[in-house]
Order: structure tokens, then C-alpha cells, then sequence
């Protein structure tokens, strides 16, 4: 204790204050540090994410590009396929109306769903979403009652619609939603319900990947059937039945619905292509899915004939974005039509990266050319299409000089723009070979658009973002996201607008999910990391074959070790996700000798179940793990009647369409032993479903 | 500088943290994001610190850091220890100035208190943040012995 003087007092404090000054210092360095650390960890792991979803699309793509290769070759197998693709609107809509009619549905007693009656009201919509809260599900009948209903109405929106906000009346506006009807009742309880003093825009994406895609879908039907004028809904690219094979809507209807689950999805298929294309606030502010190009022209966009116009994901259109390509071969990677899987450039060295390997897409361009023509040539297109050879632009995904043919209008490719475009850094406009459809586009392009149109801002979604929202392009252009928790629990918060008249963008964000908000920071980023590592580690064990050969190449003795250094460099030739592997090392291998790998073991240790049948060729399993999705996607389409079961013969096909997609050899005997190993139903048929089931996968360690 | 098997070695931790933030792929980052990398690299700079090291290597003002420059200075800065971590002990004992009756804990808003007058204060984010992350939620109160070995364990696993 200091003694009494007044300047040793008046010392002491000083001293004691500046104690406390340093103390805090301390502290205050100590915790940034650690806060840093996690949103590094944070950042690595979405990072991950993000990688595999790329790489899924990009599967897709593959997928329908070669479906796009034996529709032009005219294959056997076409005949699989080709009803997807056919043009399927002869029929009038009166006839449809007749096949769609719900009134000989009976709801039988024991139905303990809702009831709804008809014209919908208010009540009748409230009622409904209590009813799904509670988890009920409603029956066929009024299902059918309330989309035919829809349908009728989206027939007579325009392409764009046009929405004032003033004094009295701010606006709000949701991004993707994709199935998680948690956030959207978290929406509607922070925020009220749609009504005509509380007017909502919701800006696609409503269906896949979430559980609950039929229920967000009725009720938002619901409530545009009561406020057609104050409810707005824009379509997003996952408004699409091919897309919903593969993402999970397609599954989600016919497991809810087995007897009419066929009818509501075709009734789906045709309001999705009613659905209309943008909405305008106060003629300043444009809301639209994915986004723009440079010849974006909203004016040509609202006269589009919009339920003609050819999904994205059409392999006709997959022709389109080869034929884009072709025009800008000298400034960047030229896609492969043959599936040569190098070609296909991967998301985080587009647009980013400057072109790589310029020698090889010389090499490719002989044969893409010859591909090209004869593809243009079995298309209809005339001969007069201008030769990309002659063009320099340096980035046009639109090729405005295309002669109509077949009735593929040029002015499809904006629409495709609108809903699968992602905005990017650099200035410019180059085609989008991740999505398959669309562009990315630049500050510049943004600029450009919205002065010519005289608009302040562009409202987007389509992609994930870590805090539900951002700005990009200068506070030009505003991503939205609403579902939350989107790649796993704690992964992002979802995030919705609301906007007055002065046309500021205010934020409300969440995340659903109880266990979630009551993570710390740390634990939610330990979770989440956890599971982005157990996708990781299944990515590698789908891929164990390729993986030990590429590490075999770096091991000429046989010694079964590896430096780390090679083995992140054959990881990322064989995997090809754009990961940092030297740093993924000590999370994904847990022992190392000297600072070699030993790969042999590390496979063997990649605790991932096997599935419960047995099988005699191993190969043909690591074929179907790889294959997951797409053996789905092309089960379902082989599925014409929608009732979840093929045959043995369509099962012999759908693996026949496989391995000449995958340029691989798989005996018939190997596919016979596959089918006779699964429990047959009575009358030879194989539920997909089941089949699908028995080999997920399955992570051990989850659950140590 | 000697090409030591040290220094390829730092240089490749320090581009890899680079990287993460490297959105456009053209080796440049946004200045902002400097402290995330310099951090995460186990360094306990102080704000000043963390100035005077954008001020050396970011681009004319123009709000991004090209790995060019960021690299050497970098390296240095691991090489020379300037930020070392920050000592179990030295932190319990700023603990225990703040906490004059050394009781061990702290109320929450007396640690909110010091944060945002005292030192480089904390934004009410940060803040927010902070209390979220320590405030024991039973007991309404900051343990900070348990917390201090807890997140430290917590990095490194």
C-alpha cells in the first residue's frame, strides 16, 4: 500500500490506472486473436463446402451433357431418355385441366390433415400453416385443388412484375428457401404474415435438398391465391422438374404422395414454368434469381413467351453453352463434349484464374470443332452461323447472330441468364461452366445494366452466403439468402430485406434450429467443421481406387509412404475440389512418419460402413458410391409411370447408360449378381428408394 | 533472405492462410482481412501493430494487399517472433488487475466495462461477440481461470 503523500498517492493511482489500461490491452489482444483463429477455421470450412457442391453441379452437368450426346447420336439408349426432353405441349390446356381435375378424389374419414375450402381465404391459409407446423400433411385432393387453382392464376402474371412500396407500406423479401420450412415459419413469426398491408417477394428457389419443399410451395400458393397483388413469387432455377430428379423434390412428392404423386408433379411442372421472372419495386429496384448479363434487356425479357422457353438444363441447351464456349476458345478452357473429365475447368479457377494450360484447348479445338459442327449440324442450325473463329469478343454468352432453329429462340439464353448467373469481381461477362447455364458478371456489366434501365440496385439469390446476406459491385448488387444452416448445422445464418420507400435494404437475420443457437461461437464452428470434414472424408473414400493409384505414382519402390507434398498433389488431381490439402492433412490423416503418408493404411483406416449387401465385384461398389446422385437421376427418369420401382431390364439399362457414361466396363455378369442380391418385390421389381438407401454412406466416426 | 528449409516452410503457411481470402485468385487480398491472416498465423499483434503493418504493405491506399509485398514482411515477422503468444500466466494475472478482490470471476458487464473504455476498445459487436463466447450462461458470470486453458485447448485440437 503506498503511504499517504499526495504524490505517491496520486503515483500509485496512475500507476494502478495504466495497469488496468495494459491488463485490458491484454486481454483485448488475447480474444481478437482467438476470434481470428475461428473465422479462419470458419472460412476453411465453408470453403470445403462449397467445393463439393460445385463439384455435384458440375457432375450434373457431365451428366446432361452426355444425355445431350445420345439425343444427337440417335443411340439405342435415347429411347430411355428421350421423353424428358420431348415437346410435350400438344395437348390443350383443357385437356389437362381434365386430367389434373381433383373432384373424384375422395378424403376419407380417417384423413386428419386440414380441410380447405375454396375460394381460399386468409383463415384458410393460417389454418394450413398450422396444420404443417404440427407436421401434418394434406391430402391429394387438396393439393391438386389448390395448384390447379395456382396454375390459373400464373397464367394471366405478366413476365415482370410491377410493385410500389410507400409511407405506409414497406415491402419484405426472401431469398432460398430450398425445403426448409423452419425458416420460413421463422420468417413469418419475426416478421407477420402476407397480407395486403405486409407485401412479400420471394425470390425462388423454394423446392430441393429440404424435407419440406410441397409444404413451402402450398403455402405460398396459399397466400397468392388470397394477395395475387401484395405476394410475388420469382422463379429460381431449382423451379425446374430435371433439377428436382437430382436434388430431391422429385423424391419428396412421389414418397408423400404414391397414388398422385405422378399427376402433382406434372401439374408442378407445368406452374414452374408459369412462374414468372422478376419483380420491379418502385421501377428503382430489380429482384430477380440469379442475376443479369450484358445484354440483359428487360423489356424483350417481358415479352418472352416464359412457359415455351427451354430449361437451362436441357441438353439442347447444354449445346448452347459448348457452342458459347467455342467463341472465346483462346481466353479460356474449352469444355470437352466427350467427357474428358480434365477439360472440365473447376469453380474456383473460374473466372479467377487466368487461362492454364493453353497448349492442351489448342489440342482439343480440332476435335471440339469437328463435334461442334456435327452437332450443329444434326441441331438444324443453318449454315450461316457465324464461325466462332472470326469472333473476338472477349466474353458474350449470348450469341445474338444465331438464327431461330427448331424454335430455340436466342432470347432463351437472357431468360437462362436471369436465373443462373452469379456476379463476379472482375469487369466483364463470361459463361458459367459450373451452373451450365447463365454467366458471370462483372462490376462493370452491373453498371451498365442498371443505367440503361434506369434502376438502383439488383436484388439477387442463388447462392449461399455466410451471414444470409452481401453486398458486392460497389452496394450494387445485394445477395439474399434464407435458409439457414444451409450446408450443415451452424454452417450460415439466413437473413431477410425489408424496404420502405426510401429503398434501403434493412437486414433481419436467424438460424433455425434450436441446438444451433444454443452453440457458442467455438462449438458451432467445431461442429460444422466436423461435418465438413466427414463429407470430405467420404469424397475420399469414394474415390480410394484412383486415389492409391495416383499416390502409387509418387511411390516407385512400393514403399506404401508418400511425402505430405505429393500426397496433396495427387489428393487434388484425383479430387480436383481446389482444396488446400497440405493444411486439410493433419485433420484428414492422423498419423504421420517422418513426414511421409502412409497411404495404404490411411485408406484402409477411412472409417466410412460398407453396405449390407454383399457383392462379389468391389469395383462396381466404389462406382455406385462415386456415382450416387446420378444413378438416382437416371433411375427416376428411367421411371417414366413416376411409381418408384424399375424393372430388372430397366435396371440393366440404367447401369448400361452409366458405364458408357463413364467410358467404363461393367459385365453384364457383374450387374446381374447386383440385382439378384437385392430382395426382389413379388413381381421382379426394385424399389429405388431401398436400392438408393442400402448404399449411402454412412461416416463410423459420426458417432465416436 | 537465405532460402532455409525454415523459411519455405514458413512461407508456404503463410501463403496458404493468404489464399483463404484470396477471392479473385490474383494474389491479393482485401486490407481488411489482414488481421484474420496475420492471427491466424499464431500471432498476437496489438491494433497498433496490426497498422503499421498494413501501412508497410498495402497498395497505395487502394484497400487491397498484393502477396508480393505481404510475403517478405510476413516471413520477417515469423521469423523474429515480433507478435509471440501471450503467456498462460500473463493472462490471469490481467484478469486479476481487473478483478480486484481476485475472486476468480467476473461479472459481465464489469469485463464490458474495461473493453470498451480502456486499451483498443471493443465495438458493442465485438463486444456482444466476446460476452457470448465467455459468460458462464448459468452462473451469469466469467470464470476466466477455466475459460483461459479451455480456449486455448480449444485452438488447437
Amino acid at each position: 500500500e503506498p503511504c499517504g503523500t499526495p504524490i505517491s498517492i496520486g503515483f500509485s493511482y496512475f500507476f494502478s490506472y495504466s495497469l488496468a489500461i495494459r491488463a485490458a490491452l491484454l486481454i483485448q489482444r488475447w480474444y481478437r486473436q482467438y476470434v481470428a483463429r475461428l473465422e479462419m477455421r470458419r472460412r476453411c470450412t465453408w470453403n470445403i463446402f462449397q467445393s463439393i457442391e460445385y463439384a455435384g453441379e458440375q457432375d450434373q452437368i457431365k451428366l446432361y451433357s452426355f444425355f445431350g450426346f445420345l439425343m444427337d447420336h440417335f443411340t439405342p439408349a435415347r429411347n430411355l431418355i428421350s421423353h424428358i426432353f420431348r415437346e410435350n405441349e400438344i395437348c390443350r390446356d383443357t385437356e389437362w385441366e381434365r386430367y389434373f381435375c381433383y373432384k373424384d378424389i375422395e378424403v376419407p374419414d380417417s384423413y386428419t390433415g386440414p380441410h380447405l375450402t375454396f375460394p381460399m381465404t386468409f383463415c384458410g391459409v393460417s389454418k394450413l400453416v398450422e396444420a404443417f407446423k404440427q407436421k401434418q400433411q394434406l391430402h391429394a385432393r387438396y393439393v391438386l385443388q389448390i395448384l390447379g387453382e395456382t396454375w390459373r392464376l400464373l397464367r394471366i402474371l405478366p413476365n415482370i412484375n410491377h410493385v410500389s412500396v410507400c409511407q405506409t407500406k414497406e415491402i419484405t423479401i426472401c431469398g432460398d428457401l430450398h425445403g426448409q420450412l423452419e425458416d420460413l415459419l421463422l420468417i413469418f413469426y419475426k416478421n407477420g404474415l402476407p397480407s395486403s398491408e405486409k407485401p412479400y417477394i420471394f425470390n425462388g428457389d423454394f423446392v430441393d435438398r429440404g424435407k419440406s419443399s410441397l409444404e413451402i410451395l402450398l403455402i405460398l400458393f396459399g397466400f397468392l391465391l388470397v394477395y395475387p397483388n401484395d405476394l410475388h413469387l420469382n422463379r429460381g432455377n431449382h423451379e425446374d422438374h430435371i433439377v428436382n430428379l437430382r436434388y430431391g423434390f422429385t423424391k419428396e412428392i412421389l414418397g408423400k404422395y404414391r397414388v398422385h404423386g405422378k399427376k402433382i408433379l406434372k401439374l408442378l411442372q407445368k406452374i414452374f414454368s408459369w412462374l414468372p421472372l422478376a419483380t420491379v419495386i418502385n421501377d428503382k429496384v430489380l429482384v430477380v434469381h440469379g442475376g443479369i448479363s450484358n445484354s440483359t434487356d428487360l423489356n424483350v425479357v417481358s415479352r418472352v413467351d416464359r412457359h415455351r422457353v427451354r430449361r437451362p438444363s436441357d441438353p439442347l441447351s447444354v449445346c448452347f453453352v459448348s457452342i458459347k464456349l467455342k467463341r472465346s476458345q483462346g481466353r479460356r478452357r474449352v469444355r470437352s463434349l466427350t467427357n474428358h473429365s480434365s477439360a472440365l475447368p473447376q469453380r474456383n479457377s473460374l473466372p479467377r484464374r487466368s487461362l492454364q494450360n493453353s497448349s492442351i484447348s489448342h489440342q482439343l479445338s480440332s476435335s471440339v470443332e469437328d463435334e461442334l459442327k456435327r452437332r450443329r449440324r444434326l441441331a438444324g442450325f443453318d449454315q450461316t452461323y457465324k464461325n466462332a473463329n472470326g469472333s473476338d469478343s472477349d466474353s458474350d454468352p449470348d450469341f445474338a447472330e444465331a438464327p431461330e432453329a427448331n424454335g430455340h429462340d436466342w432470347k432463351q439464353v437472357r431468360y437462362v441468364n436471369l436465373l443462373w448467373s452469379d456476379p463476379m469481381p472482375q469487369n466483364g461477362c463470361i459463361s458459367n461452366e459450373v451452373r451450365g447455364g447463365g454467366c458471370y458478371w462483372g462490376p462493370d456489366v452491373t453498371e451498365e445494366v442498371l443505367g440503361r434501365h434506369n434502376l438502383q440496385l439488383l436484388i439477387r439469390s442463388h447462392e449461399c452466403k455466410q451471414d444470409g446476406y452481401e453486398f458486392c459491385h460497389n452496394r450494387r448488387v445485394l445477395t439474399i439468402f434464407s435458409a439457414s444452416n444451409y450446408y450443415e448445422v451452424g454452417s450460415n445464418r439466413g437473413a431477410y430485406i425489408r424496404m420502405g420507400a426510401d429503398l434501403v435494404p434493412h437486414f433481419i437475420q436467424y438460424q433455425a434450429s434450436r441446438t444451433c443457437r444454443d452453440l457458442t461461437l467455438r462449438q458451432s464452428v467445431g461442429w460444422t467443421e466436423r461435418s465438413a470434414l466427414r463429407a470430405l472424408r467420404e469424397q475420399l473414400f469414394v474415390h480410394k481406387s484412383d486415389l492409391i493409384r495416383a499416390y502409387r505414382e509418387f511411390d516407385p519402390h512400393h514403399t506404401g509412404k508418400i511425402s505430405m507434398r505429393h500426397w496433396a498433389s495427387a489428393t487434388e488431381t484425383v479430387l480436383k475440389l481446389g482444396l488446400p490439402w497440405r493444411v486439410l492433412r493433419s485433420q484428414l490423416v492422423s498419423r504421420t512418419h517422418y513426414g511421409m503418408v502412409d497411404y495404404q493404411q490411411w485408406i484402409k483406416e477411412l472409417s466410412i460402413t460398407e453396405p449390407k449387401l454383399e457383392v462379389s465385384d468391389t469395383s462396381i461398389l466404389e462406382t455406385m458410391y462415386k456415382n450416387h446422385s446420378n444413378l438416382e437421376t437416371i433411375f427416376r427418369i428411367i421411371d417414366t409411370d413416376h411409381s418408384g420401382l424399375i424393372s430388372l431390364e430397366e435396371f440393366r439399362q440404367t447401369w448400361k447408360l452409366l458405364s458408357s457414361h463413364l467410358k467404363m466396363e461393367i459385365s453384364d455378369k457383374a450387374i446381374t449378381d447386383l440385382a439378384h442380391s437385392i430382395d426382389f418385390n413379388k413381381d421382379g421389381s426394385i424399389d429405388i428408394n431401398e436400392f438408393m438407401e442400402a448404399f449411402r454412406l454412412v461416416d463410423l466416426s459420426a458417432h465416436g | 533472405m537465405a532460402e532455409t528449409s525454415e523459411t519455405a516452410d514458413i512461407q508456404r503457411k503463410i501463403r496458404a492462410a493468404f489464399h483463404v481470402f484470396d477471392h479473385k485468385a490474383d494474389n491479393t487480398v482485401d486490407v481488411r482481412e489482414v488481421s484474420t491472416i496475420i492471427y491466424s498465423l499464431g500471432c498476437f499483434p496489438t491494433k497498433a501493430d496490426i497498422h503499421r503493418f498494413v501501412d508497410e504493405v498495402e497498395e497505395d491506399n487502394m484497400g487491397y494487399v498484393h502477396l508480393d509485398k505481404f510475403l517478405p514482411v510476413m516471413t520477417k515477422v515469423l521469423l523474429e517472433n515480433k507478435f509471440p503468444p501471450i503467456p498462460e500466466e500473463n493472462l490471469l494475472q490481467a484478469f486479476e488487475v481487473l478483478d480486484k478482490e481476485r475472486r476468480g470471476y467476473m461479472e459481465p458487464q464489469e469485463l464490458a466495462k474495461y473493453m470498451k473504455s480502456e486499451g483498443e476498445t471493443f465495438s458493442q459487436e465485438e463486444m456482444n461477440e466476446m460476452l457470448t463466447a465467455l459468460v458462464d450462461e448459468k452462473k451469469n458470470l466469467i470464470c476466466y481461470k477455466e475459460l483461459i486453458s479451455q480456449l486455448t485447448l480449444d485452438l488447437d485440437t
